[in-house]
């Protein structure tokens, strides 16, 4: 395969390229759902190909195809440098990429036990006891397990010499119960919504989630939902589990801190940032327990990984340091504008798209507030937050709705009674600034994103999070419609 | 068309594939894809990509139990690869008899053109430049900055299964979108959207985005709270696009996670809604992902729901017709609704102004999301071009204001429908919907951009 790099590196020379670089990738999964003690879906999938990106004059190409014979490869250099050329036609001022010097290295996600080597009987055991347990408990109206392995296989060829081979794996189980009665449906879900939880490594991290040992407990609370009273309306303290601090850090501070929104790049389709190139090192964004970086050198995270899809070395940078804007996550073409280096986070989902600037494990620090049980004990009144359940926010990461699978009230340190269709809204830095109290190291996880869209066409991929359970003063919850 | 195979056609593959499953019940899918796309930002390109891409996906019953593989490698080596993946996943599955049901010939046959323009799938990266030139003129014009993407998209879907069933078809797609954006908080949008290449007339997009932008400028704010709305189209047409994800299946009836109940009045009785593959006006699409003709299914007609989509497994359950809505299965969403249609009314967009003392005049929503799906209640943001209107004019325009809303309840108030629709995409699902503009009289916002931002 990098015989064939080469080569394509060479033809987009030879037709006129100024840089180019190519990315081979294979991305093997495989899929498992069981679905009201039937198994749903078992299924595998390979995908692979090379995607050549180049620069002629100053503009951008890119082309990708699945076939990868000698003389398509050729081709496909030609027809990046074409499009480049017409690029050309309306591309103002020339792409400049930093000097991140050309590496050649490669890397391999440790993990104790692959993924593809477990028999799927085995596999299918652990959803079908997960399926027992939540089927133990009456007025379930659906149960669902889900289990997601994937292996990628990349490497990356530049014409400045850079040769990087990577093979990343990625673990994620999770299950779900639904509960509907009275016109309403209710849903609960471990260790997280949206498929559970997702690693960067091997099949241990499904086996330690215990899926079976919380399919009991889930049920129970989603029927017990059903009955539960409407959470209040108003201005109160809340204090959030980690997985939903995890998915506010995602789309409050994660996306605003990407460089090519700020400069305008997605203002067409994600959207632009609040967090303008004024705001570095100058805006408060939150209050001075909040401390939040960026660090694709996390073990075990989704965005983890030893070097970007532009071949820059993986990196951990602060993003937030009490409570101070101090950085991007940024690219070679978008770090030199604000005279800084790429710190390495630019994806690609596949062979078949261009890298964009996608977050890494971008992570609330654990703070000193204990466990959850501390910090609840320490709240006299207050709303506790689980799940997530649904997410809006604007254009520019300013105005924000989260919604819960669960809420408790808080009196007097102690939980008192569940409420259910919890819902919060704030204004990103108000919010963060509301920030009195985070969990310590005990309390904190590094949770797994798989759904992150951003660009055109969409790209979905998967990042990380690390989030303790975090106090917020009078926040408005219980939005009513 | 991706032409992977050297020799071969997408029937030879199907076929072959089906062959390598041996005696087991098997469909193969094709989906083959060429797709280009001309990324503008700043008035000027950034992005310019192009892609080609085919996958066969194989899905193997042996006595209850399914096993699915895929591959993009569609030489003989692959084929047999993927084949054995199949195999070896059926054979180690746990039988679900009402996962496994294939259908049958009777429900296929289609083999199609229709919705395929040989000019898009021809277009080349120049012409989109061409495009994306004539929406940044209009820009400068203005002096706005222009963002946006012009692309063009050819697509072969072809099933063939065990049972005889054996359908294709080939269509394309173009799609140009930008937002215009100015000083002092000015944001506009256009989009449009065709088979035909031709249809398109960036000029036209450029001007319409520029003029929605320039009166956007130096926006003030307005406090949430219940307000007499005119949605234009593109804040119609996501809004369905949600109520398709959320309620027109049969299968989310069945789970009680839809507002849908079929005989029931859901909308006000001006409310007609369809799906319909085959209306010429929408983007074509004349089977669904097993290969099934696809129906038109009345979903909600004069405020009463009327029908809901069907794939096998609803079809099978519930002992009624399939009506081609079908996913890629096996899968846990269930069927799904994406060729969208609105009927019009009779009002013109100033006669639906007309007669509004106080209300707000929306042209899109951003990052809509399900609040509580069994009651549609949907939440999101106003963007790019959100306006005040008194006494029947649009007197100034405001920030951005965040919805949360039961959408079947706000479509029973809906007192004006334009006489005109428009073709909207969406943005990444896949559905388009042909829709009006509407006049909803108590449409609750919850929030707002607050100035206190210093934005």
């Amino acid at each position: 395969m990098k015989d064939l790099i080469e080569l394509a590196l060479d033809a987009a020379e030879r037709a006129g390229a100024d840089y180019a670089d190519v990315r081979f990738v294979e991305r093997l999964t495989e899929s498992l759902n069981v679905k009201n003690g039937a198994l749903e879906a078992a299924s595998s999938g390979r995908s692979a190909g090379l995607g050549i990106r180049v620069l002629v004059n100053g503009a951008w190409g890119f082309a990708g195809d699945a076939r990868m014979e000698a003389d398509a490869v050729e081709r496909l250099a030609r027809d990046a440098v074409s499009i480049a050329r017409a690029s050309g036609t309306a591309s103002g001022a020339p792409v400049v990429l930093d000097d991140t010097p050309p590496a050649v290295d490669s890397y391999r996600t440790p993990y104790q036990e692959d993924p593809f080597a477990v028999p799927l009987e085995e596999k299918l055991k652990v959803l079908f006891a997960a399926d027992e347990a939540m089927a133990r408990v009456p007025g379930i109206s659906m149960r669902e397990g889900t289990m997601d392995l994937a292996r990628e296989r990349k490497i990356f060829g530049s014409s400045a010499g850079a040769m990087i081979e990577q093979e990343l794996t990625e673990a994620g189980a999770g299950i779900e119960v639904a509960a509907v009665g009275d016109g309403d449906m209710q849903q609960r879900s471990y260790p997280n919504s949206s498929g559970g939880q997702h690693v960067t490594g091997g099949f241990e991290a499904v086996r330690a989630m215990a899926l079976p040992d919380h399919g009991e407990r889930i049920a129970e609370e989603a029927v017990a939902l059903l009955s539960a009273p409407e959470c209040p309306s108003g201005e109160m303290d809340i204090i959030i589990d980690s997985s939903q601090v995890a998915l506010q850090v995602h789309e409050s501070c994660g996306h605003p801190i990407e460089l090519d929104r700020v400069l305008g790049m997605e203002a067409s389709f994600a959207g632009t940032s609040f967090l303008t190139l004024d705001k570095l090192d100058q805006l408060q964004y939150g209050s001075d327990v909040v401390n939040i970086d960026a660090d694709a050198t996390a073990p075990g995270g989704l965005g983890t990984f030893a070097y970007d899809d532009e071949g820059v070395p993986a990196q951990n940078v602060p993003i937030v340091s009490s409570g101070r804007f101090v950085g991007y996550l940024t690219s070679r073409e978008t770090a030199p504008i604000i005279g800084r280096q790429s710190m390495g986070s630019s994806r690609a989902s596949g062979w078949n798209v261009i890298p964009l600037i996608r977050m890494t494990n971008v992570s609330l620090r654990p703070g000193q507030a204990g466990s959850l049980d501390d910090l609840i004990a320490d709240t006299r009144e207050g709303l506790y937050l689980a799940t997530n359940r649904s997410w809006s926010i604007d254009d520019r990461r300013l105005n924000f709705q989260f919604g819960t699978q669960m809420g408790w009230l808080i009196k007097d340190g102690r939980l008192t009674q569940m409420v259910r269709n919890p819902t919060y809204t704030g204004i990103t830095p108000r919010f963060w600034g509301s920030c009195d109290a985070i969990c310590g190291p005990e309390a904190w996880t590094l949770w797994g994103v798989p759904n992150c869209g951003k660009g055109e066409p969409m790209q979905t991929h998967r990042v990380g999070h690390g989030a303790a359970p975090a106090r917020f003063r009078n926040v408005q919850v219980g939005v009513r419609r | 068309m991706a032409e992977l195979m050297r020799d071969s056609t997408v029937d030879d593959v199907l076929q072959h594939a089906l062959e390598l499953a041996g005696s087991h019940q098997a469909e193969a899918m094709y989906v083959g894809r060429d797709a280009a796309l001309t990324r503008f930002a700043g008035s000027r390109i950034h992005q310019n990509v192009t892609e080609s891409d085919a996958t066969l996906r194989l899905r193997v019953v042996d006595g209850g139990r399914t096993g699915v593989a895929s591959t993009n490698r569609l030489d003989e080596e692959g084929l047999r690869e993927v084949a054995e993946r199949a195999v070896a996943m059926s054979a180690q599955a746990r039988a679900n008899p009402d996962g496994a049901a294939l259908p049958g010939a009777d429900l296929g046959g289609v083999d199609t053109d229709r919705g395929f323009s040989s000019a898009t799938a021809a277009a080349s990266p120049a012409q989109r430049a061409e495009g994306v030139r004539a929406v940044i003129a209009a820009g400068e014009e203005a002096v706005l900055d222009a963002s946006g993407a012009f692309s063009t998209e050819t697509a072969t879907l072809a099933v063939a299964n065990s049972e005889g069933l054996h359908s294709r078809q080939r269509t394309t797609q173009a799609k140009l979108l930008t937002v215009m954006t100015g000083p002092d908080g000015a944001s506009g949008y256009a989009q449009s959207t065709s088979s035909e290449i031709g249809g398109i007339d960036p000029a036209a997009v450029g001007r319409e985005a520029a003029d929605k932008a320039v009166r956007s400028a130096e926006a003030t704010d307005l406090p949430a709270g219940t307000y007499t709305v005119i949605l234009e189209e593109y804040a119609v047409a996501t809004v369905i696009e949600y109520l398709s994800f959320s309620g027109f299946s049969a299968l989310a009836v069945a789970e009680g996670r839809s507002f849908m109940e079929l005989g029931s009045r859901v909308m006000g009785d001006n409310v007609s809604i369809w799906d319909d593959g085959a209306d010429g006006s929408g983007i074509p699409s004349a089977i669904d992902y097993e290969g099934v003709t696809k129906q038109r299914v009345d979903l909600v007609t004069d405020g009463v729901a009327t029908g809901l989509v069907h794939d096998s497994a609803t079809a099978r359950k519930e002992g009624v017709a399939h009506t081609g809505h079908g996913l890629p299965r096996p899968n846990t969403f269930g069927p799904l609704a994406w060729n969208l249609f609105m009927a019009p009314g009779a009002s013109s967009k100033s006669d639906m102004l007309a007669g509004i003392s106080r209300g707000v005049w929306v042209t899109r929503f951003h990052y809509v999301n399900i609040v509580q799906p069994r009651q549609a209640v949907l939440t999101g943001m106003t963007k790019d071009g959100t306006f005040l209107i008194e006494n029947g004019q649009l007197v100034r325009p405001v920030r951005n204001l965040r919805f949360t809303q039961a959408i079947p309840e706000a479509f029973s108030h809906i007192t004006a429908i334009s006489s005109e629709t428009r073709l909207v995409a969406a943005e990444y699902s896949g559905i388009s919907a042909r829709v009006p503009a509407v006049r909803i009289d108590g449409f609750t916002f919850t929030g707002a951009t607050a100035a206190e931002t210093g934005d």
